[in-house]
């Protein structure tokens, strides 16, 4: 399809607007968690670090930010066992209503976030589960596995099953085909969506407002600070510091992913 | 000569080998039973929750079946403009999405060159998982009345908009947020549809134009399907925005089921409400069924 210059122009100087869009707020919320003055008003006079300092230095941050590391390390764990064997299993064997376990995995993030959120918060009042770390790592966990299972089932769909039949056949065990075969061969999926799942779970937010009862998540007490007006430049810091620690798992998953990409 | 612990794992790997369905079995049976036990078991505790009712003077749940959830849904203005509210937002945010992405995709895919292709997917990752509330916070300081946009305005000298709380707020912001979600399915539809069809097309004589309209907005179809199943239901269930963003006047349904659940105490209602969304996604997801949108996820 031969376009005119101009129409190419034109498309070229649209899509620079829309990454300009997408990445103003970002840059705003970096410039202002640097800005000394107490209130935010534009433009910035003065420059600080201090923001992340008090930042780093309050209790509330730093219980709400281990809250939130030790839940996603927990639901990327369950997300990383169970995603990997679903992978398996929808993509080795044929059997009845296998399109119905693909839809009901991504069901927890087809449907809203607060529907899965509530779901959860009836059945754990229902029994009289108390919240805990547990009820944030069950929630985190339903929709971390989905993440981790299309990693996995698009690398299986892409390696030949005829290395592990020779496995078999050259008198490996299960154990030592899953070990010295499947993993190696794997590896990079399963990391990529372990990755990816604990960056989803470190930000959540909807689902957990309500599955864990009065304990604060990081997102969670930015949410709170935010809605109640206080702390406003230490929010600034504690959210680039989240921004941050999402994208370095991320920029580190797409790397391994497009290497994947190139080789095949 | 092997020793037995080992002739036992081999005996285990000769049986599930010539048992594929138990295999299958094992390795399928955990993930499903998590899905079973604690997915769709809570949902449907939600869902047989929305027909009990709570004892309002002392707040617990009574389990006798009742309508009286949904009638008051129904009936009640409030309820049923905060649905209209929701859903309108849910349309008028995934229709400029779409006008976005459609265009900015296809010059992602089809126009530019390998390597700037890799930078501009690169610089895509940063707005799509950068932290929810950061993006939302990032919005607040920018339309509020000593925010950015207003400071920009004043140094132009230019009028002052008066963004902050309004709904033309929460559009601008719900689809800054989600516009990620839309880009990404439609951009990989652009990339699988072959250039020769596009060449064929214009060999045919069709102009730009026409090879744009009839031959690849028919080939993305099921890329703008599924991502506007994202935009919609993040939009349908978000209570976040139209807190921060939206003000006081400008509830949806999640703010409802937010309210009646942890603030309210009267977990039947939220959940009738919840209900009601599922109900209306429901819908949704069958008709991109119907355009084959599962495909293109």
């Amino acid at each position: 399809m031969r376009l005119s210059t101009f129409t190419r122009l034109s498309l070229a100087i649209f899509a620079g607007l829309v990454i300009l869009f997408l990445i103003v707020p970002l840059i705003v919320i970096v410039f202002f968690a640097f800005d000394a003055s107490n209130v935010q008003t534009f433009p910035i006079h003065q420059w600080t670090l201090n923001w992340f300092s008090i930042a780093w230095r309050d209790p509330a941050v730093r219980s709400a930010f281990l809250l939130s590391v030790k839940a996603g390390l927990f639901a990327t764990l369950i997300a990383l066992v169970l995603g990997v064997m679903v992978a398996f299993g929808i993509h080795r064997f044929k059997f009845f209503g296998r399109e119905a376990v693909s839809l009901l995995l991504v069901l927890p993030l087809a449907l809203p976030g607060i529907v899965t959120g509530l779901a959860l918060h009836s059945a754990f009042n229902l029994i009289g589960l108390p919240f805990s770390l547990y009820t944030i790592v069950i929630g985190h966990a339903t929709f971390c596995i989905v993440v981790v299972f299309n990693n996995v089932v698009a690398r299986l769909r892409r390696t030949s099953n005829s290395l592990h039949e020779a496995s078999s056949d050259l008198g490996a065990t299960p154990l030592q085909t899953i070990r010295l075969i499947t993993l190696p061969t794997l590896s990079t999926a399963i990391i990529a969506g372990a990755l990816l799942a604990f960056a989803l779970s470190f930000d959540e937010v909807i689902v957990t407002t309500f599955t864990a009862g009065a304990q604060n998540t990081l997102p969670l007490w930015i949410f709170g600070a935010i809605r109640l007006g206080q702390q406003l430049p230490e929010i600034n810091a504690v959210v680039v510091g989240v921004v941050a620690l999402t994208i370095v798992p991320i920029a580190y998953a797409a790397r391994i992913a497009s290497g994947d990409r190139v080789k095949n | 000569m092997a020793s037995p612990a080992n002739s036992l794992t081999q005996r285990t790997g000769a049986v599930l080998w010539r048992r594929p369905w138990l295999r299958g079995a094992l390795t399928l049976s955990p993930p499903l039973l998590w899905f079973l036990i604690i997915y769709l078991a809570s949902l449907a505790v939600m869902l047989v929750t929305a027909f009990f009712s709570t004892d309002a003077l002392t707040g617990n749940i009574s389990h006798q079946w009742t309508w009286s959830n949904f009638s008051q849904i129904v009936h009640q203005s409030v309820y049923a403009s905060i649905v209209l509210r929701t859903l309108t937002m849910a349309v008028v945010v995934t229709i400029t999405d779409i006008i976005i992405a459609l265009p900015f995709s296809f010059f992602l895919a089809k126009v530019v060159t390998w390597r700037w292709r890799q930078f501009l997917l690169a610089l895509l990752l940063l707005p799509l998982w950068a932290s929810y509330l950061a993006k939302v916070y990032a919005w607040i300081n920018i339309l509020s009345d000593k925010g950015v946009l207003p400071g920009i305005e004043s140094r132009l000298g230019l009028p002052t908009t008066h963004l902050a709380y309004t709904n033309v707020a929460m559009w601008i912001v719900f689809s800054y947020l989600w516009l990620p979600f839309m880009i990404v399915p439609v951009y990989s539809a652009f990339e699988r549809v072959p250039d020769s069809l596009m060449e064929a097309s214009s060999d045919l004589g069709a102009g730009s134009w026409r090879t744009f309209r009839w031959v690849l907005i028919p080939m993305v179809l099921p890329g703008i399907v599924a991502g506007s199943i994202f935009t919609f239901s993040l939009t349908l269930g978000d209570f976040i925005t139209p807190l921060l963003i939206g003000g006081s006047s400008s509830n949806f349904i999640g703010n409802a089921i937010y309210d009646s659940a942890l603030n309210g105490g009267n977990l039947p209602f939220a959940a009738a409400l919840a209900f009601i969304s599922i109900i209306i996604m429901g819908g949704y997801l069958l008709m991109a069924r119907w355009a084959g949108a599962f495909e293109a996820l």
